[in-house]
């Protein structure tokens, strides 16, 4: 064959044309923009339209944010050197950087306290979080709450200590009775440690020594950032167990945990959380003398915990539901009871369909401890409405301070709702 | 069962409030500290600074309280109040003292079972206008924009002025102070209103201040002064002539730096008394001689206090006005010494 045009055609390639890249309209960034931007008339335009919106916020910000200044001592300094110009006077956030993050009564020379703090949050979180750690490495989220506690608050050391002692022997309790009877065994764990703690308050008062080896911070002095944080890491750890145990009560066939769920559910969302903060801060002092009142921060903590199990025990509820009845009969016909069936069937389920509901209330109960600062607490945005704007200094700066609050808060939500994201994938067993 | 638990409670709270109110300075003297209600921050008047040390005009009579019943003008825990908390922190016995920029009315006094025991500044509703506005007086202000805080008597009083003097108006709604400035700052009104002090505060914060000036006409009565709860008169009549101590001692001449020296060479029979070398005037108030001497040794007297925190020296700049002695033209007259 090869012979047959030898001499009719000029010329035969022997050998394949080298592979040619594809034209410039059809490949690369051409190819995408043509694509994606200026795919018909219509979308052109829009394209060039939102371009130019961009260009305008780019180009008025940026300069703002490049020609900060950094180190005046007032806004009327920051203003006297910049003559006028647009740009921002960053210098609030390093002169006030401290009580941004700390509020202004908690002591300077004890700051090393709460970030050491924070430093062993990550280590406590990490193995609740990321299971596929060694499950040793839950001992050091069990000490987390009290050593944080300790390191926070300061004060003698017994007080934590016994604390935890509660717990232990409220656990060895339930552990000694569970096996006969759940609710023996629950409320008589509950009973020890309650009197655990009733007599241990007489023990720590009598050998609480007079210099604790932490100074003592009452809860007014916390403030900022680190409020926002210890506020929202506490409810959330508590309302995740209480909103599940309402849900599972909600669906109880014992009328009377039935009704008492769905009676504390109902009026909880039925209320504001602001109305919550404010019973929490005024009503309840008129209750107590004025010696003996509950801390505020712990009244704070308890209030928001109540309102996001209630709507986390909602959004549990809606998991429950979507799981067929089959899971449920299929766990019965296997013979487990009640407390087993939940852990090893239903829950697993209900919570991995749960999870984006969960974490958006997470992300919103975090949100919403900003609420604080009406009741006079001084969290990160009280301290920016308080004392900062209120300082003959700063009167005035509201963007930089607003802006670096919004910057802290998009860090910590966005790393949630990543971290969500993350765990939906990592869960995902069905073959969709 | 719950009922009970809540009469058990009110009980408990009508018994404490009682045993709160029946001596605050015996509670005061045992705890050491002064429990002192502020606000959470208003420029000039009370706000922590870098350091976290509270300072302002209404700190200024926290401190000199505490400086005549402790000695100790430091002894002063200062508990930050919103304007919705303020009267439930002082009723329920939270604070002794509630030194928060509150307008005296007639139900606080009465209704809400309060006492005012005397004016520290006396404030009233002006108006806010742009240089470029061309306007010198409020009754020019006929068919005006005003920027206005909702829910707050200053909106009763801007209709009651400008129907008063039959001129149109077109107030423009809003939540807050810094909303307000931003929006009269942005032009959405001609006119910002409320109170003088607040207005001086703003403008001071101003990129221009010196466009923008507060036309004379004060259209309302606003007298701030420390409260105290009703009932306890010895504690209401130590705070009562701390506060008349500090304007008495800027009447006679007594200041911070010649307390000490006035003590000795005074020929003036009222300073003596005032300072406590001639006299027992503390005594009858259950306190020592010296008391007046503190508080005027640590805080200064009215007018230093005045200087110090929010008047024409400071970036507030803030004049005198009906806050000068009656002297010279104000409302300051404290009773004698005697």
């Amino acid at each position: 064959m090869s012979d047959t045009h030898e001499h009719s055609i000029a010329f035969v390639r022997t050998t394949e044309i080298a592979q040619q890249p594809a034209p410039l309209n059809a490949a690369g960034p051409v190819k995408w923009m043509r694509d994606n931007l200026f795919a018909t008339w219509a979308n052109a335009l829009l394209t060039v339209a939102a371009a130019y919106v961009l260009f305008l916020l780019i180009s008025s910000t940026l300069p703002w944010i490049w020609g900060g200044l950094w180190t005046t001592s007032s806004l009327s300094e920051c203003r006297e050197i910049l003559q006028g110009q647009s740009a921002a006077c960053f210098s609030v956030l390093t002169e006030r950087w401290n009580q941004l993050l700390f509020g202004f009564k908690y002591p300077a020379e004890f700051y090393w306290r709460p970030t050491v703090a924070l430093v062993l949050m990550f280590f406590a979180l990490a193995p609740v979080l990321f299971f596929d750690l060694p499950r040793k490495l839950l001992i050091i989220t069990a000490l987390f709450p009290f050593a944080a506690y300790w390191l926070i608050w300061g004060g003698t050391i017994w007080t934590p200590l016994f604390a935890m002692l509660g717990f232990v022997v409220g656990y060895f309790v339930y552990a000694r009775y569970v096996s006969n009877n759940f609710a023996l065994g629950f409320f008589g764990g509950v009973a020890a440690a309650i009197v655990t703690w009733y007599l241990s308050g007489f023990i720590v008062s009598a050998i609480a020594p007079s210099q604790p080896l932490l100074a003592a911070v009452p809860s007014r002095d916390l403030g900022g950032f680190m409020l926002n944080l210890m506020l929202g890491l506490t409810c959330v750890s508590l309302s995740i167990p209480l909103g599940i145990a309402l849900a599972l009560g909600r669906q109880s066939s014992m009328p009377l945990i039935k009704w008492v769920c769905v009676i504390f559910i109902e009026f909880i969302r039925g209320v504001p959380l602001i109305t919550l903060l404010f019973v929490a801060s005024v009503m309840l002092a008129y209750f107590f003398p004025p010696e003996a009142t509950v801390d505020l921060f712990l009244r704070v903590v308890i209030m928001i915990t109540m309102f996001s199990a209630a709507y986390i025990a909602e959004v549990i509820r809606g998991g429950l539901a979507a799981l067929p009845k089959g899971q449920y009969e299929a766990a019965d016909s296997l013979g487990l009871d009640y407390a087993q069936a939940m852990r090893l069937i239903i829950l697993p389920q209900a919570l991995k369909i749960s999870i984006p509901g969960i974490v958006n209330i997470a992300v919103g109960l975090f949100k919403d401890t900003t609420l604080v600062s009406v009741i006079s607490m001084f969290d990160l945005v009280g301290m920016i409405r308080g004392p900062i704007l209120a300082s003959t200094d700063w009167n005035g700066v509201y963007w930089e301070l607003l802006g670096f609050a919004a910057v802290l808060f998009f860090i910590v939500c966005y790393g949630i709702s990543q971290y969500s994201q993350w765990l939906e994938r990592r869960l995902a067993t069905d073959h969709r | 069962m719950k009922k009970s638990i809540i009469l058990g409670a009110l009980t408990i709270a009508g018994l404490s409030a009682v045993a709160a109110s029946a001596a605050t300075v015996d509670d005061v003297k045992a705890r050491g500290t002064l429990n002192c209600g502020v606000t959470t921050g208003l420029v000039g008047f009370a706000a922590p600074d870098a350091n976290g040390e509270w300072v302002g005009f209404d700190v200024a009579v926290c401190r000199a309280v505490a400086a005549a019943v402790l000695g100790d003008a430091t002894a002063v825990e200062f508990i930050p109040t919103t304007g919705k908390t303020r009267f439930t922190a002082l009723s329920s016995g939270e604070i002794d003292l509630l030194a928060r920029n509150t307008t005296w009315t007639f139900s606080r006094d009465t209704d809400l079972k309060f006492d005012f025991v005397g004016v520290n500044y006396y404030d009233g509703q002006g108006f806010l206008v742009p240089k470029a506005l061309g306007v010198s007086s409020a009754k020019d202000l006929d068919g005006a924009t005003v920027c206005i805080q909702t829910g707050t008597t200053t909106e009763l009083n801007l209709a009651d002025f400008f129907r008063a003097n039959n001129i149109s108006y077109e107030p423009v709604p809003i939540e807050t102070n810094a909303e307000a400035i931003q929006q009269y700052l942005a032009g959405a009104c001609d006119a910002y209103t409320t109170d003088a002090s607040g207005l001086a505060a703003s403008r001071a914060t101003f990129e221009t201040p010196g466009d923008h000036v507060i036309l004379p006409e004060i259209v309302s009565k606003e007298p701030l002064g420390p409260v105290v709860r009703h009932g306890d008169n010895d504690w209401g009549d130590i705070v009562m002539w701390t506060l008349n101590a500090l304007i008495t001692a800027e009447e006679l001449g007594v200041t911070s730096a010649n307390v000490a020296e006035m003590v000795t060479s005074t020929t003036n029979p009222e300073v003596a008394r005032l300072l406590g070398t001639e006299g027992d005037l503390g005594a009858m108030i259950g306190l020592d001689a010296e008391w007046a001497k503190r508080a005027i040794e640590t805080q200064g007297n009215y007018g230093e206090i005045f200087a110090k925190n929010i008047g024409e020296e400071t970036p507030i700049g803030l004049a005198r006005g009906l806050n000068a002695q009656w002297t010279n033209g104000g409302l300051l007259y404290s009773p004698p010494f005697r």
